[in-house]
């Protein structure tokens, strides 16, 4: 049957990633390159970078870093962060990632996420979808509402009306950010991430908040999401992605481990 | 030498990549002679059946890949490629290659999975294979090894064909195939370790043709 996914997801700037990662023997790797390599040979499932450069020569030298990610390492990886065309969707593939993940300029123009979809299968487009929660309104009945811009900004949106409207767009895979939860290591947030998850048939990707191993099995379990995205609980050297999946099959739940 | 085919499929530098990392020299080409003169073929693919045929038909590589197989030469379908290898396909109700009977179906909208829930469409993500055959593909691997999968549609070819199978909703035919004919469902490229192996044992069993051949 199929397991259940644990995704790194590392931030990229110019190149270089934006905080430092941390494994044993406490080496400190800032080359995005050095730490896929480590995270793919400790188990990793797959790898999300997010490229938060905004000048057109650090998209160049993320391209560069998209190419040498793909010489390194032999399991998937998307990217994610301002890509807002075909031709720039395409370029990444180009480089080697398996998919592109899409967030604010999906929800300003939604047709990207068909003409991704068109363009290169619908395997190859993940939504982002950051949520925050509001109170429950009529154009609200989720009470989770859409937010872009890095969480910044609110568009009046049913998150889970959005995630229903990208599946049929033709996403194949939602990574559902809690903004609530996002950097406060308390657990991801179970109620939208099983609300999406029950009503959409591609995979959700829970996203923010993860603290220790058992917030991932509650995403995994209550949450209902296939897969979750870690980040400073790996890269701070206080798990491993071997440790959590071993916590994980412990607990029952169908993990690959290497 | 490996050649893999040219058609413009979404993984063939995925795959050549692979190869690369392994140092198995492998060129990605449509050029009839370049096929003819490689010890094995790879057939990737990602995308959809219909507009693969349509390139296919259009660069001749149909009639190409359908001769070379037939005269022996080696050659491992990957994905779509392992779908379209088959005689006909529901995605876009496309006539394929026919290279082994059987045809490729859509998963069913009402499987469930193990938590009686509907499955989730695509299969997307890491699972198990059962070995149902001996084949020089599995040299070197365990029950438990996991391969990444990404598809809506899976094969389901003739009777004595599967050598591997896999459950997501139901137990389906993951790979396919007789000797120095073989379709893999998942990407051996994108599966770690244990795809890599399965890359290079199929390029030792080529090496191993071409000996006996000289």
């Amino acid at each position: 049957m199929l397991s259940k996914r644990l995704i790194p997801c590392l931030d990229v700037r110019d190149g270089l990633l934006t905080k430092g990662v941390k494994f044993q023997e406490n080496l400190d790797l800032g080359d995005p390159v050095a730490a896929a390599r480590r995270y793919y040979e400790d188990g990793a499932d797959e790898i999300v970078f997010y490229d938060i450069t905004a000048s057109a020569e650090g998209r160049g030298i993320f391209l560069n870093v998209v190419e040498r990610v793909a010489e390194a390492i032999f399991i998937p990886f998307s990217v994610g962060g301002g890509l807002s065309s075909v031709p720039q969707m395409r370029d990444v593939l180009l480089a080697g990632a398996e998919k592109i993940s899409l967030n604010s300029a999906a929800v300003r123009d939604p047709s990207l996420i068909s003409r991704g979809a068109e363009a290169f299968g619908s395997q190859a487009v993940v939504l982002g979808l950051d949520a925050k929660r509001v109170q429950k309104t009529p154009e609200i009945p989720s009470g989770y509402e859409v937010v872009i811009n890095g969480g910044r900004l609110p568009v009046g949106r049913d998150a889970l009306a959005w995630a229903v409207e990208a599946e049929k767009l033709g996403a194949g895979e939602i990574c559902l950010n809690s903004i609530d939860a996002d950097g406060t290591r308390d657990g991801y947030e179970l109620t939208i991430t099983r609300l999406v998850a029950e009503n959409v048939r591609i995979p959700v990707i829970a996203s923010g908040g993860a603290g220790g191993p058992e917030h991932l099995r509650e995403a995994l379990d209550q949450g209902k999401a296939s897969a979750v995205l870690v980040a400073s609980i790996v890269h701070f050297n206080q798990h491993s992605i071997r440790s959590l999946k071993q916590y994980l099959h412990d607990r029952g739940l169908p993990v690959r481990q290497i | 030498m490996l050649a893999i085919i040219d058609y413009r499929a979404g993984n063939q530098t995925s795959v050549k990549r692979a190869l690369d990392h392994l140092g198995v020299p492998a060129s990605v080409t449509a050029d009839p002679g370049e096929l003819t003169r490689a010890e094995g073929l790879i057939f990737p693919g990602v995308g959809a059946a219909g507009q693969a045929m349509g390139v296919l038909k259009s660069a001749g590589l149909d009639k190409t890949i359908r001769e070379l197989t037939r005269a022996g030469r080696p050659l491992l379908g990957i994905c779509l490629g392992c779908q379209i290898m088959l005689e006909r396909s529901e995605e876009n109700e496309t006539e394929t290659l026919g290279l082994l009977p059987g045809e490729t179906v859509r998963f069913g909208e009402d499987l469930l999975d193990f938590d009686h829930r509907p499955i989730r469409i695509p299969h997307m993500g890491w699972n198990t294979v059962r070995f149902v055959k001996k084949s020089p593909l599995w040299e070197g691997l365990k029950p438990s090894d996991q391969f990444y999968f990404v598809h809506s549609y899976h094969p389901s070819p003739g009777p004595g064909l599967a050598l591997g199978r896999t459950w997501h909703g139901r137990d389906f035919c993951s790979v396919y195939g007789r000797e120095g004919l073989w379709a893999l469902q998942f990407h051996p490229e994108k599966s770690g370790p244990p795809g890599l192996r399965i890359l290079r044992n199929f390029y030792a069993y080529c090496r191993e043709g071409a000996k006996n051949a000289q």
